[in-house]
């Protein structure tokens, strides 16, 4: 229970297509999240899902039955899709209690009396909200506001629940939190789960698998240590990981990359192709020494950014800027030596034209 | 990756599973159903009757052969048109009725512009004393009839010109008030711009309240005098709702019919309303239907220039009627003075009619007006043949009571009808924007807002006087009259309810769609609590108006769906002037009471509550 398919789903508002021909498959239990800039077409894809938005082409499949198809004349109204959908603005009804929120659709099913003071308690203990049931939804906080729009999901008890940006509205301690129990929710109830979102830290914390996607197109999809570590191309390797990756652009020449002040050594195979191309690196794949060491770079510091844990440094080699990473809460003047060596494993490579990583192309 | 192109692998418009697709979808848009239903319905009552007295005006009429005895019946004709503008006759029939309307309604509507603006600007700008009465007072013109005070003016000034009883100037004085102050263009025009400044007054009050603090400080922080700021920023921002006013109130007096037939017929004064009602009873419809007509485009073209002039596109926006105060300039010694000829206005416009109309009901003989003349009889007189026809006082007179009974009737029908027609057209408009049907929606529940009221009224009568299949011929009936002002009332109501909708996020909606709640559950149980309040405010506005309508409904009633209303204007027709005055005083503290009662129980209903985030 609980599988969602969409197969070549297209949707545009007026002239401008929003999402471009989106194959999509979520598997029972999974923990699905769509991640991109604003304006990719994530929410209209969710709302797609729900049945709140009507595709202009393709189909949607949830559990092995067909919910949308324009081919077939099949819609099937959100109603009847039986799914779990929590909005970023939460649409808590603010004429009803909590209790009042909570019960409603479950009234509707003909659900006896007890079970329904049952699911209440439980939905209600499961958010730790025991307590709230008569307060009305302006008498609660934006994280209280929050769970009960989770608590209102929990007591549906459906096999598919989309959630569209639940956190944005919290601030960023309450978040974290709401993270965590969110993935424990996600854990007890074991419901198949499309989560949207723009912040890369709950995707890579949150998911089992995620899908990037950028201007109605899925730029990658895969387990969030593949995308951090194996970036499809130079969108996803630029919009995932804080600080950004390092780019650098040369020419190949003698199996090495030269890129002006640095040159970067490359495997065979992709020294064999010759031309240009980009090589990235995470910053906390450079390796940092303050003595000088042979075959290291030389690179000069600027700002520090140190946020506790890490510090995050701007450096440069003549004029080319490079981010380092670094643990511990690092001080050194501006101006001060020091010498960078890439962990060369760690390393991507990119086409100039096609910005596809290499690496794929490869194997 | 390679995508397929666009565009592949639609199937054809008419193929079944195209048809099929469609009405699925048809299904999970409810807002799409309910567009279409409305679209139907209100082209039905709005746009087939309009074009219907086009043709109707174009068409040689039965009784046109008495004027012309050859003329074939239903032929094209331009026999209509050619009376009203290009005969002898049409001296009478329309261009002196056409001169006087617009006189009218310039007249009227510069009184009340400045009127309403004074009043507005003092009670939301300066520091008047007794706001909070003022307030109050300041809206009572608008739950009275228009013509309240046309009534009280003939109890004034009533000289012998027409027979019957005279007024209280004569009785006090022994002086025949000249024809020119009894009746006619000039106490039209004061009866109605006492009436009319309520409209300009609470459009203008609401539009200041809002205006003033945040953008005339930030012109004061720059440096600009007071002067300028109210000349460069103030009323810049006031112009819409200044350019509503005017629209609103001369679109008003076009189609007003009350105080033009108290004061205006006696002298034998006709204006644009009056003169086809006078054709509609002369059974020539043709000249009425030509005449409605010219006053739908009269009333089209001053709307287009208004909104040149002003240049302001939007310049019709509806009222809301909110009153708020803020940066008060201080009046200094005028404090005092200005209160006193605010109290004094009032006095005038609201205490003087009804204190008149009460003393009217009061008197046995009419034109004696000394105390040992007061009588209840005219209240609870059992009937005496001696006595105005011998017509029993108000709590014994079956007929007063049936009108009572159906005026009742008619302002909760309309203002239930209005409030559903008005929340589903919200709900098509608002679910559906961006669509076209949603515009032709609005577009088309905003159309009756352009038919002043007289000629709405002669549309009806064209259109409903026999059966169009299945409906029957509704002249004559109940039906036609909350129909009418179902639809007169339709402009404002679904403003209000597309107000309401937009307030109430779709998402909200969205949420108990998802969660399998049904379409009828969703809108009681969430669209319909939380635009309550909303509702409620738009349902009273039409109760009050169903209450005190005349000019929408006068070419309409009969015996059989008779309203207060139209009793009144009948018994003052017939000279029977404590009837009529004691039945308008009914009447407006009918409509005092329970629009105090409808305020009281929604607030009681705890409407506040509805804090929506
Ligand atoms: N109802 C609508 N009418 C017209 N255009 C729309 C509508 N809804 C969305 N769009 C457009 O479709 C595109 C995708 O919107 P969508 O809401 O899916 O973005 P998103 O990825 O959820 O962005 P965000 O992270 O800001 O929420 C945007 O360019 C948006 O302007
Ligand atoms: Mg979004």
């Amino acid at each position: 229970m609980g599988q969602i398919l969409l197969n070549g789903i297209v949707k545009s508002y007026g002239k401008e297509v929003v999402v471009k021909n989106l194959d999509l498959t979520v598997e029972t239990g999974e923990f699905l999240t769509i991640l991109g800039p604003s304006g990719c077409g994530k929410t209209t894809t969710l709302r797609m899902i729900a049945g709140l938005e009507e595709p202009d082409q393709g189909m949607i499949k949830l559990d092995d039955k067909v919910v949308f198809s324009r081919n077939d004349g099949v819609v099937v109204p959100p109603e009847a899709r039986h799914l779990g959908l929590i909005f970023q603005s939460y649409a808590l009804w603010p004429h009803m209690t909590v209790a009042k929120n909570i019960t409603l659709a479950l009234k509707e099913q003909k659900i006896s009396k007890s079970e329904i003071a049952q699911r209440l308690e439980n939905a209600l203990d499961m958010v730790q909200l025991t307590g709230y049931a008569e307060r009305y939804p302006s008498e609660l906080s934006g994280g209280q506001q929050q769970r009960v729009a989770v608590a209102r999901l929990i007591a549906l008890r459906p096999s598919i629940l989309l959630m569209d940006e639940p956190l944005s509205n919290l601030d960023a301690k309450l978040r974290t939190e709401m993270r965590a129990s969110l993935k424990r929710l996600h854990r007890d109830l074991g419901a198949t789960t499309v989560y949207v979102t723009h912040d890369q830290i709950e995707a890579l914390t949150l998911s089992d698998r995620i899908i990037i996607m950028n201007e109605g197109q899925i730029m990658q999809e895969g387990s969030p240590y593949d995308i951090y570590h194996h970036p499809a191309n130079i969108f996803v390797a630029e919009f995932i990981g804080d600080p950004g990756i390092n780019l650098f652009k040369g020419t190949i020449s003698n199996g090495m990359l030269d890129c002006g002040a640095i040159s970067i050594s490359l495997p065979t195979t992709i020294a064999n192709r010759g031309g240009n191309l980009i090589a990235g690196i995470r910053p906390e794949k450079i390796k940092v020494s303050e003595t000088a060491k042979n075959g290291w770079q030389e690179v000069t510091t600027g700002i520090l950014q140190p946020t506790g844990a890490n510090t995050i440094l701007e450096v440069k080699a003549e004029d080319i800027p490079i981010t380092l990473l670094q643990t511990g809460f690092i001080t050194l003047s501006e101006d001060t030596p020091l010498w960078i060596d890439f962990e060369t494993d760690a390393l991507s490579f990119f086409d100039t034209e096609t910005q596809e990583n290499l690496r794929n192309e490869v194997s | 990756m390679i995508k397929a192109p666009i565009g592949i692998g639609k199937p054809a418009f008419w193929s079944v599973q195209n048809i099929s697709y469609q009405a699925y979808r048809l299904k999970t848009r409810p807002e799409l159903i309910i567009g279409v239903l409305a679209l139907c319905f209100l082209s039905f009552v709005v746009l087939v009757p309009l074009l219907q007295i086009i043709q109707d005006a174009f068409t040689f009429q039965s009784y046109d052969l008495s004027y012309e005895p050859d003329g074939v019946v239903g032929s094209f004709t331009l026999f209509h048109i050619d009376r009203v503008f290009n005969q002898p006759i049409s001296t009478a029939l329309f261009y002196k009725p056409l001169l006087n309307s617009l006189k009218m309604g310039f007249a009227v509507t510069a009184i009340a512009l400045v009127v309403g603006f004074s009043l507005a600007w003092l009670m939301v700008r300066t520091n008047v004393h007794f706001k909070g009465v003022f307030g109050a007072m300041l809206v009572f013109p608008y739950m009275m009839p228009s013509w309240v005070m046309a009534i009280a003016w003939l109890s004034l000034f009533k000289n012998d010109r027409i027979g019957g009883s005279e007024g209280l100037l004569t009785y006090l004085t022994g002086i025949q008030a000249p024809d020119w102050v009894a009746y006619g263009i000039f106490p039209i025009v004061i009866t109605l711009a006492l009436h009319y400044y309520a409209y300009a007054y609470l459009l203008i009050s609401g539009a200041l309240a809002t205006v003033d603090s945040e953008l005339e400080e930030a012109g004061a922080t720059s440096g600009m005098g007071k002067w300028k700021r109210i000349r460069v920023i103030t009323m810049p921002l006031l112009m819409p709702a200044i350019g509503s006013a005017i629209v609103l109130t001369f679109i008003r007096i076009l189609g007003t019919f009350g105080t033009p037939a108290l004061l205006g017929l006696p002298v034998r004064f006709f204006t644009f309303s009056t003169q086809i009602y006078a054709s509609i009873n002369a059974r020539n419809q043709g000249d009425a239907f030509v005449l409605a007509l010219v006053l739908i485009v009269l009333a089209i073209s001053f709307i287009w220039i208004n909104s040149r002039i002003i240049g302001v596109r939007k310049s019709y926006v509806t009222m809301t009627g909110k009153g708020f105060r803020k940066s008060e300039s201080d009046l200094g010694k005028m404090r005092w003075p200005i209160t006193i000829l605010v109290i004094l206005f009032l006095c005038m416009t609201v205490a003087l009619p009804l204190i008149l109309l009460l003393w009217e009901s009061l008197t046995l003989i009419p034109g004696n007006y000394s105390i040992s003349n007061l009588t209840t009889y005219f209240w609870n007189g059992k009937g005496n043949i001696n006595l105005a026809y011998g017509e029993p006082g108000i709590i014994h007179n079956k007929g007063i009571l049936e009108a009572l009974f159906n005026s009742i009737k008619l302002g909760f029908a309309a203002a239930l009808f209005n409030g559903v027609l008005g929340l589903l057209v919200g709900y098509a408009v608002v679910r559906g924007r961006g669509a076209r049907l949603s515009k032709w929606l609005e577009a088309i529940a905003f159309a009756p807002y352009i038919f002043p009221s007289i000629a709405l009224g002669a549309i009806y009568i064209g259109m409903f006087s026999t059966n169009i299949g299945p409906v029957p011929a509704l002249y004559g009936t109940f039906t036609i009259l909350v129909l009418i002002t179902v639809i007169k009332n339709l402009p404002f109501t679904s403003r209000t309810g597309i107000a309401a909708i937009l307030q109430i996020h779709q998402s909200l909606e969205e949420a108990a769609r998802v969660q399998g709640i049904g379409w009828f559950r969703r809108m009681f149980r969430i669209i319909i609590p939380l635009s309550m309040s909303g509702l409620v405010a738009g349902m009273l506005l039409t109760f009050i108006t169903a209450m005190r309508e005349l000019s929408l409904i006068i070419l309409l009633i009969s015996p059989g769906n008779m309203v207060l209303t139209g009793l009144i204007f009948s018994y003052q027709e017939m000279d029977m002037s404590q009837h009529s005055s004691a039945v308008t005083l009914m009447l407006v503290l009918l409509i005092i009471v329970i629009s105090v009662i409808v305020r009281l129980i929604t607030r009681s209903a705890g409407v506040g509550r509805l804090n929506v985030t």
